[in-house]
């Protein structure tokens, strides 16, 4: 793999004079998007290179997806462990080791940073360490990476270094960073993002998270379960928001009664920090105001496209709402230059953005495949109770003007639900009456993050109620309660 | 419950047929396989054959009806024990044309049992095996679009392609493997532009000329001075097929004289050895033209760069030649299909013409036998045309038009003598078959054509 006109070092640091390299594509950034584009490049038998300036895998797994559903396991292990009775066993002087479960975590992301690496390798992609800079269609010039992040990490053995490189096809997957408001910049001591957050050295007796999507209510939930006085406070009127208004409703109130404080329709309008605590100021939306003081802040409030520095500006590549604007194909207005991904908008979801990457150069190829529809990506949020959606919510369906029918199946009238002690939850889905076409399926409770894609498949396949009800679900699980939301919307449940 | 009886497709790109006779009337008895009713499609007659039993209740669609929608009930079939006038009461009301498509699928009703099955497209081979309880249906399984016996379809396409009245096995699919998704329905909907053409690349809407209004052409003519002769369906469908191909397919031409005096005497040789047959008649009497399609088979086998089919995504590159031959019949004209022309004797290729001209005549050909094909012959030598340029008819890359063969003054070797020749034309659809392959081809035709022995070898 290694080309030959590299002549350099395995350090890769130097920056040697050579001439300029030539790809199918390059891609700039190798998180979930980027490298799953690459590989699918590479399958597709394009001369491929991707360029990275701080982890392979990117935030997704390293400081993301990952990471945290390691710490989350930790949580939902203790969680068990401290209800051990209501299962009939006996555990006692239950205790964590923060440090340890950080530890955990860290080296589940090593393990997946190195398979990617690996994975690049047995694709024949090349790696090019440092910072990219597009100077024109076709031609971008590396430079060496000089941010915070990659003065931690080496570049893997065999990458290529800076210097100047061509590609036909230039990808854009650069992902996104935490979104700083105005008063609330994290310091990385007392106000953390995502980053410390997940690396923190004991967990704080009490917590302030600000914002309440995936990221938000997964830390709550964290650090709820290890044992920290948890505030969470939401802009808007409803708890994860882009969830539909009536599983939202059932996750606050499971997390009010797991001690979480709420507050919906509010604002934190100061955060006045001190040695070793912060005291913030509330604005609760209903003209009062009142303060807190925590160990710690988690700015939750959302992320911001990382479309600086690449050069887009002087291309004149077309930037909407600080994401770079795209068609269904990834394409950006300047031929030759595409994004996928979080850089490229919304949903900001790592399988979002691998399934864009795959649809853009399946177009380059002129395999005509159909453009992403964004109504068919599953969402998921791994708090206690998990969370997961696909499609409309019920709302957005009325807004549209469908004529819906809506199914409901509660945990409860669920045997397996039963049996493992899960008895919460709920299973909502919603059909467009005219057609029989599912438009929406919302879930909460246990494991539903694994149940969605069921949905999801059927979604995909256009499959009506028809052949839904006619599909048998094994006995005991939790997917029977799939079946019988279904037949719930057409007044067939049967267990219930 | 009672059965209705269908408006069969009868082939994958019919719409719409005409009731030419019913052979079963109100109240008569119907076995599995009886002839219910004589159908007239695009081209040809067909039989419609009962599938189940029981009494004909009640005629929808009395016969001599045009244009009787596919999937439309045209009868109704009381099922064994049922009343037949109960049977005859329910039935829907006939919807004689294509224009006005069936109702959208009753609404679920509200209370507690499933949705009913949609009504359900003619069954295709392989279906009918789903867990739905599907009433059975009398239409005639026809061959799918796709060539084999099931359409990809996925089930919302299917029901939303019924509510919009559309026939889904007509709707180009875009999803894997060309299955119909529910996007292509849409699309069907709204533009009519992803409808499965009778062949590939169909002209987009509104590229078509704008034509002069049928009321403009009659003011340029003295009212009284014409007979207005409406078009049957063998009509419209030549000029539909013809202006489709003559839009979409960028043809050129390539003539050449074919000396055949040794293929005259040839022939000849050939029909006077010929026995006679059980009817007291010679068992074969081969024509000029079964000669020319079994060179053009040759040809086309020697030459196979210029024996494919153009589609958008690659070229079919045919193994056999399937010949099609332009019969001109009352109103109009066919092309049945010889097929395998090249593996075929000149007497089989002259019996199966005899075959087909016959029946083709009668409008009995199947749908089967004049669909298809890898070229053509249109031969107007029997008119005392010298020579002319015919229009592919698609999925042809190339049609060969004959000539006359007329005794004609060349110069060989510094001197007069006489010789037979025909003129030869071939049309080739150059996104297929380039100028240089064509006259390869007919380069190869003419050894065949002049030399007849060479096609024993």
């Amino acid at each position: 793999m290694a080309p030959a006109t590299y002549i350099g070092n395995d350090n890769c640091r130097g920056a040697e004079t050579r001439v300029a390299e030539s790809f199918d594509i390059i891609i700039i950034g190798s998180g979930p998007g980027g490298y799953v584009t690459a590989i699918r490049a590479a399958q597709l038998g394009f001369k491929t290179a991707i360029v990275e300036r701080a982890y392979l895998g990117g935030i997704c797994l390293n400081w993301g997806c990952i990471p945290t559903k390691a710490l989350l396991r930790s949580a939902e292990i203790f969680h068990y462990m401290q209800h051990a009775k209501d299962y009939g066993l006996a555990a006692e002087k239950v205790s964590y080791d923060a440090a340890a479960v950080v530890k955990r975590s860290r080296g589940v992301s090593k393990r997946l940073n190195d398979g990617v690496g690996f994975l690049m390798k047995k694709n024949k992609v090349s790696v090019i360490w440092g910072e990219a800079l597009i100077d024109a269609p076709g031609k971008v010039t590396v430079k060496p990476a000089k941010s915070e992040a990659s003065r931690n990490s080496d570049a893997p053995k065999g990458a290529l270094g800076p210097g100047a490189y061509e590609a036909k096809h230039i990808i854009i997957a650069t992902g996104a960073r935490p979104r700083v408001l105005p008063g609330l910049e994290p310091d990385q001591k007392l106000v953390w993002t995502y980053f410390e957050a997940m690396v923190p050295e004991g967990v704080p007796k009490s917590l302030l998270v600000i914002g309440s999507g995936a990221i938000g209510t997964e830390f709550a939930s964290f650090y709820r379960t290890l044992g920290a006085e948890v505030t969470l406070v939401e802009v808007l009127p409803q708890i994860l928001p882009v969830e539909d208004a009536e599983i939202a409703g059932l996750a606050r109130k499971a997390f009010e009664k797991q001690g979480i404080k709420i507050f919906t329709g509010a604002k934190v309008t100061r955060l006045d920090r001190q040695a070793d605590s912060v005291t913030a100021t509330i604005d609760d939306g209903k003209g009062g105001t009142q303060t807190l003081a925590v160990d710690r802040v988690i700015s939750a409030v959302g992320v911001s496209g990382n479309v600086e520095n690449l050069g887009l500006e002087r291309l004149g590549v077309k930037i909407d709402r600080g994401a770079i604007a795209i068609d269904g194909y990834g394409r950006t207005n300047v031929p030759g230059i595409y994004a996928i991904g979080d850089v490229a908008g919304p949903p900001l979801l790592a399988h979002k953005a691998e399934h864009e990457g795959v649809i853009c150069v399946e177009a380059i190829k002129g395999l005509k495949p159909h453009p992403m529809d964004k109504l068919k990506i599953p969402g998921c949020t791994y708090c206690a109770p998990q969370i997961a959606s696909v499609g409309l919510t019920e709302a957005a369906a009325k807004e549209k003007k469908l004529d819906i029918r809506v199914g409901r199946f509660p945990f409860v009238g669920n045997g397996k639900a039963i049996a493992l002690g899960e008895d919460q939850g709920l299973v909502k889905v919603i059909f467009d009456k005219a057609t029989g076409q599912l438009v929406g399926a919302h879930m909460i409770g246990a494991e539903v993050t694994e149940l969605i894609q069921g949905y999801v498949v059927a979604m995909n396949l256009e499959t009506t109620e028809e052949e839904l009800m006619h599909t048998v679900f094994p006995h005991p699980t939790l997917s029977e309660m799939m079946g019988e939301a279904v037949l719930d919307a057409y007044g067939r449940a049967l267990n219930i | 419950m009672p059965i209705n009886i269908l408006m069969p497709a009868l082939s994958p790109t019919m719409e719409k047929g005409n009731i030419a006779k019913w052979l079963k009337k109100e109240g008569d008895q119907v076995k599995a396989g009886d002839i219910l009713a004589e159908i007239e499609t695009d081209k040809a007659t067909m039989e419609y054959e009962a599938i189940d039993e029981g009494v004909i209740a009640k005629i929808l669609v009395p016969e001599g009806t045009a244009d009787v929608a596919v999937n439309a009930p045209i009868a109704v079939l009381a099922a064994e024990g049922e009343d037949v006038k109960t049977a005859a009461a329910g039935a829907p009301a006939a919807r004689p044309s294509v224009s006005s498509p069936p109702a959208p699928a009753t609404k679920p009703p509200a209370a507690p049992q499933p949705a009913p099955p949609p009504p359900h497209p003619p069954p295709r081979a392989g279906e009918g095996r789903e867990g739905v309880s599907m009433p059975a249906s009398p239409v005639a399984p026809a061959p799918a679009a796709n060539g084999r016996g099931r359409i990809f379809a996925s089930p919302l396409a299917r029901r939303l392609a019924k509510a919009a009245g559309l026939d889904v096995a007509r709707i180009a699919g875009t999803g894997p493997h060309g299955r119909v998704i529910a996007h292509d329905v849409e699309a069907a909907k709204s533009g009519g532009a992803a409808l499965r053409a009778p062949f590939p690349s169909p002209a987009t809407p509104g590229v078509a000329p704008v034509q002069p209004s049928d009321d403009k052409i009659r003011a340029l003519f003295e009212p009284g001075s014409y007979d207005v002769v409406p078009h049957d369906n063998i009509r419209k469908i030549i000029a539909q097929r013809l202006v489709l191909a003559k839009q979409t397919i960028p043809h050129f031409y390539l003539t050449i004289s074919c000396t055949i005096d040794k293929l005259l005497s040839a022939r000849e040789d050939i029909n006077v050895t010929a026995p006679n047959g059980p009817d007291g008649k010679p068992a074969w009497k081969l024509s000029v033209n079964d000669f020319v399609i079994k060179a053009l088979a040759l040809a086309l086998i020697k030459v196979p760069e210029a024996n494919v089919t153009w589609t958008e995504t690659g070229m079919l590159k045919h193994k056999h030649a399937d010949i099609g031959i332009a019969v001109a019949i009352p109103g109009g004209l066919i092309t049945p299909v010889v097929r395998k022309a090249e593996t075929k004797s000149l007497i089989a290729i002259s019996a199966e013409m005899k075959d087909y001209a016959a029946r083709a005549r009668a409008r009995k050909l199947k749908p089967e036998e004049y669909q298809g094909g890898t070229s053509a012959i249109s031969n107007l030598g029997m008119y005392g045309v010298e020579e002319f340029a015919a229009v592919i008819n698609p999925p042809h890359a190339t049609i060969l038009a004959i000539g006359a063969g007329i005794e004609r003054a060349v110069v060989r070797a510094g001197k007069i003598a006489v010789a037979t020749q025909m003129k030869v034309t071939l049309s080739s659809d150059h996104r297929a078959v380039d100028g240089a392959l064509g006259a390869e081809l007919m380069g190869a035709f003419k050894i065949y054509i002049e030399s007849p022995t060479a096609m024993l070898v």
